[in-house]
């Protein structure tokens, strides 16, 4: 089949041709955000080799379930379903060509090109973007339950931290209003750690609505950590839940975060939600995100807000409470708004598009993080062909100032194998990396140790070698000692003059 | 060859894709060494059928090398040793300096064009509390390297590589003012990944190993085998000294070159091999020392030419190439040099001593006998990197 010239000049033609038609830049259709946030298709041309990460720039990261802040039931189903809701919003957030896969049983990879905000696309794939609507406490349970936790704190040994300004208990707070610290501290703590730590609402600034209380900023991780202690947590009031504001707000020059009893059951979850959108909001000119459920959604949160006509609305994500909380004025149906307070547009338009493609069944830790800038990348790119230019022409120089003629054969020869390796990799889809291309370059200086053997061996027997050379190069089983008298009519088309060739010859014309 | 696909295997992200060009090129080359150069030479010789030699070049090196290359073996064990000992020594006082992607822990590089050096920087992460973090130059003047170990932060923290990053953030603001430089690339690699990168590239190391071993039995017999293997086995040891020596950060990328040299490694013994096993049969009355001597001397050509293209591609990678192949390239560039080394004065001197302390009387009349296929079949060596 190889035998005759023509069929291998065909077959190294048909070889050239599918590696140029593999090679050939062509169209491609991309999916990319415009200048306004509208997702739009772009076509552009582009040789189909496939850049890594640290070429083209972008980011690659891999995920775990979070089992620590909440366990999983289910974790098989519940990766499956991240990587769904993953995908889902990684089109929306606007990437050429993402890729999201699951990784052994427990793993995600998430493998972004040409991200320029690294926190941005963290935060949109960590999110776990899960939305609750409850209605604030109105029988002051927290100042019921309140001496009762703090006698918890005590008999577990824990006093007001050394060195934290003692408060006077909320109920004092209240009358006296924004009492100075100095004033504070003169006062003798009889309420227990939490009574201290705990303020009315008003200290923050804000009309209080119920169920609403106040931690100074500085002391909210203390706060936060005392109050879910397993001792303390089980002495919660019942069906109430106490949850912190997702930011914490200011008031003159401290910072507060406010702290939420909520009813433990929420009154509709975003499982419900249909759809989302970022807007601004005429009337305060700020971010909001308005969402729409669907109708049996629609139905349930119709009945709950109509029955609570009058109450507060706690909005929930993640657990903590988003803006304050709105009073409910009449039935709230299948629409509705998360205002975003101080935030900005885009703040809103990555909620709303996480809060659409649904929330993470268990929230995602980070446990491998790569990203590269694409000025870097590129830099790697120079360097790359650069390297690759250079050791060519190392090669090229070596083979010919050695080989001669032979040489240049060689050289022609391995522009063929470069064609054809890049002709493979982009059949094979391969994705090209910075040791990719070093492999490549390096493939290039090892790939004429064909060639040199068969020089070599030409050198040492000529016709031998014209006979056995290459069979031995094809790697195939057919046995060719030099020293053998069998002739091959394939290979030698003048069998007459190659027998009398020297067994040793040098190069001689 | 082998290597390679263990590489991928084992490998993540970028060294899969080395390992898939490497596969790649291997193919390529092999296609190209058996059809394209083939009909150059078909055509050619069709058009001058009058000719009766080839030409190959004006320059013949080492046409007629004769040197005693086993003779001086003496010579080579001490040289040998001397190595060795060098690397373990540093080996053990410095030990091993893994990179980020085994320890676990966050990498930054950054680039600025304020005039800063490295201990400004340190100065700056110490005040933001990373006083564990090493601060490196990378390449370019203005270009570097923050890392920033698990274990000197205290892993326990999920949040790490977040953290570690706002602290860099601060730090540099600090240092450099806001604005004023630019991160280039970030890697937070938690510790358990950490963990099990190492645990696969240890894998693959051993897995290659083996599967090296496979090849080598069923493609020799085992005196050739055991050689081959003592040879590989030294390779790896110097090439892990050297890395030592070099105090060069093993990463994914230097492990992927310490497993491409045991396989190029390899094919140089395996070549050389070939032609002692040819030589044996060629010419039955001298002694085994002669054969050692004469196939490695007609070898040498070609050795001296591979090994000189592959130092150059490999040289303008360590120049070219960027920082982040430069280690890679180096572990090669030592490789090519051990690998040599190793075939000839490892590999060969073994397999002399296996041949002297066990005659292979029977063992060579086996060999003269039969060229069993499997043991003799395609005396092409297939490129095994």
């Amino acid at each position: 089949m190889f035998g005759t010239i023509r069929n291998r000049l065909i077959l190294i033609l048909v070889l050239v041709v599918a590696s140029i038609a593999y090679l050939y830049p062509r169209q491609k259709t991309v999916r990319q955000r415009g200048p306004d946030g509208v997702m739009r298709d772009v076509r552009e041309k582009a040789v189909p080799l496939k850049l890594g990460l640290d070429l083209q720039g972008g980011m690659h990261l891999a995920l775990e379930l979070d089992q620590a802040k909440k366990v999983s039931a289910d974790p098989k189903g519940d990766i499956q379903r991240a990587v769904t809701v993953l995908r889902k919003r990684i089109d929306e957030f606007g990437v050429t060509e993402p890729l999201i896969q699951q990784s052994g049983s427990d793993r995600i990879v998430v493998e972004l090109a040409g991200i320029i905000d690294p926190a941005r696309a963290v935060g949109i794939v960590q999110r776990s973007a899960f939305l609750e609507f409850r209605i604030t406490d109105k029988t002051q349970a927290l100042e019921k339950a309140l001496p009762a936790l703090d006698r918890a704190l005590r008999s577990l040994g824990v006093g007001p931290a050394k060195g934290a300004p003692a408060k006077p208990s909320a109920v004092e707070q209240l009358l006296k209003g924004d009492t100075t610290k100095a004033k504070a501290d003169t006062t003798e703590v009889t309420g227990g750690v939490l009574a201290g730590l705990i303020q009315p609402a008003s200290v923050a600034g804000v009309q209080p609505s119920p169920g609403e209380y106040a931690v100074l900023e500085t002391a909210f991780p203390r706060a936060d950590s005392l109050l879910n202690l397993p001792a303390v947590k089980a002495l919660w009031p019942r069906n109430v839940e106490f949850l912190w504001a997702g930011q914490p707000t200011s008031a003159g020059v401290n910072q507060y975060r406010l702290l939420y009893a909520l009813e433990s059951k929420p009154i509709i979850t975003g499982e419900r939600l249909v759809d989302a959108t970022a807007a601004i909001d005429p009337l305060t000119n700020g971010p909001i995100v308005r969402f729409e459920l669907d109708r049996q959604g629609g139905r349930a949160f119709g009945e709950q807000t109509g029955r609570h006509v009058g109450d507060f609305m706690a909005i929930l994500l993640d657990g903590r409470v988003q803006g304050r909380p709105p009073v409910i004025q009449s039935r709230i149906e299948r629409s509705g708004q998360i205002t975003m307070g101080n935030r900005s547009l885009q703040e809103a338009q990555d909620l709303a598009l996480t809060l659409k493609a649904g929330a993470l069944p268990v929230p995602l830790k980070i446990v491998d993080e790569r990203q590269v800038t694409a000025s870097l990348g590129l830099d790697s790119v120079h360097g790359g062909i650069v390297a690759g230019l250079v050791g060519t022409a190392l090669v090229i120089l070596i083979m010919v100032g050695y080989y001669a003629l032979s040489g240049m054969l060689a050289v022609a020869a391995l522009a063929f194998y470069v064609l054809f390796a890049l002709g493979g990799l982009a059949m094979l889809e391969a994705t090209l990396t910075l040791p990719g291309i070093a492999g490549l370059i390096l493939s290039v200086g090892i790939a004429v140790d064909a060639n040199v053997l068969i020089f070599e061996r030409s050198g040492r027997s000529w016709p031998a070698a014209r006979r056995c050379g290459w069979r031995w190069t094809r790697g195939s089983s057919t046995r060719c000692p030099p020293s053998s008298t069998r002739t091959s009519p394939r290979c030698s088309p003048r069998s007459s003059s190659s027998s009398s060739a020297p067994g040793r010859s040098r190069a001689s014309r | 060859m082998l290597t390679a696909l263990f590489l991928f295997q084992f490998g993540t992200g970028p060294v899969k894709g080395f390992a898939v060009t490497l596969i790649m090129g291997i193919f390529a080359s092999m296609v190209t060494a058996v059809f394209v150069t083939r009909t150059f030479y078909m055509l050619w010789l069709k058009r001058r059928p009058d000719l009766t030699t080839l030409s190959v070049g004006s320059v013949r090196l080492f046409k007629d090398a004769k040197y005693d290359f086993i003779g001086v073996r003496k010579y080579a064990y001490g040289l040998t040793a001397a190595m060795l000992g060098i690397g373990l020594a540093f080996l053990l006082i410095r030990g091993v300096n893994y990179s980020i992607e085994f320890t676990g822990g966050t990498l930054i590089q950054f680039h600025t064009d304020a005039n800063v050096n490295d201990a400004q920087v340190r100065a700056g992460l110490d005040a933001n509390g990373l006083p564990g973090a090493e601060v490196q130059g990378f390449g370019a003047p203005g270009d570097f390297v923050i890392r920033a170990r698990s274990s000197a932060l205290g892993a326990t923290d999920p949040n790490n590589s977040q953290a570690t990053a706002t602290a860099v953030g601060k730090a540099l603001d600090g240092v450099l003012g806001q604005g004023k430089y630019r991160v280039d690339r970030t890697e937070a690699v938690g510790p358990k990944v950490g963990g099990e990168l190492r645990q696969q590239a240890l894998l693959a190391i051993f897995l290659s190993f083996f599967a090296v071993l496979a090849y080598l039995a069923y493609r020799f017999e085992w005196r050739f085998g055991v050689a081959a293997i003592v040879a590989t086995a030294h390779d790896i040891l110097a090439t892990v000294g050297f890395i030592a020596v070099m105090h060069l950060e093993v990463s994914l990328v230097v492990v992927a070159g310490v497993l491409t040299m045991v396989g190029y490694s390899l094919n140089d013994t395996i070549i050389i091999f070939d032609r002692v096993r040819e030589d044996l049969k060629k010419y039955p009355k001298d002694g085994f020392v002669q054969v050692l001597n004469r196939a490695i001397n007609e070898t040498l050509p070609r050795s001296i030419l591979t090994h000189g293209t592959t130092i150059a591609t490999l040289l303008s990678l360590a120049i070219f190439g960027g920082e982040v192949i430069r280690p890679f390239a180096l572990v090669m560039f030592f490789g090519v040099f051990t690998g040599t080394f190793s075939s000839i004065y490892i590999a060969s001197p073994v397999l002399l001593y296996i041949e002297t302390r066990w005659p292979g009387a029977q063992a060579r009349g086996v060999r003269q006998a039969a060229p069993a296929p499997p043991a003799t079949g395609g005396r092409k060596p297939q490129p095994v990197s």
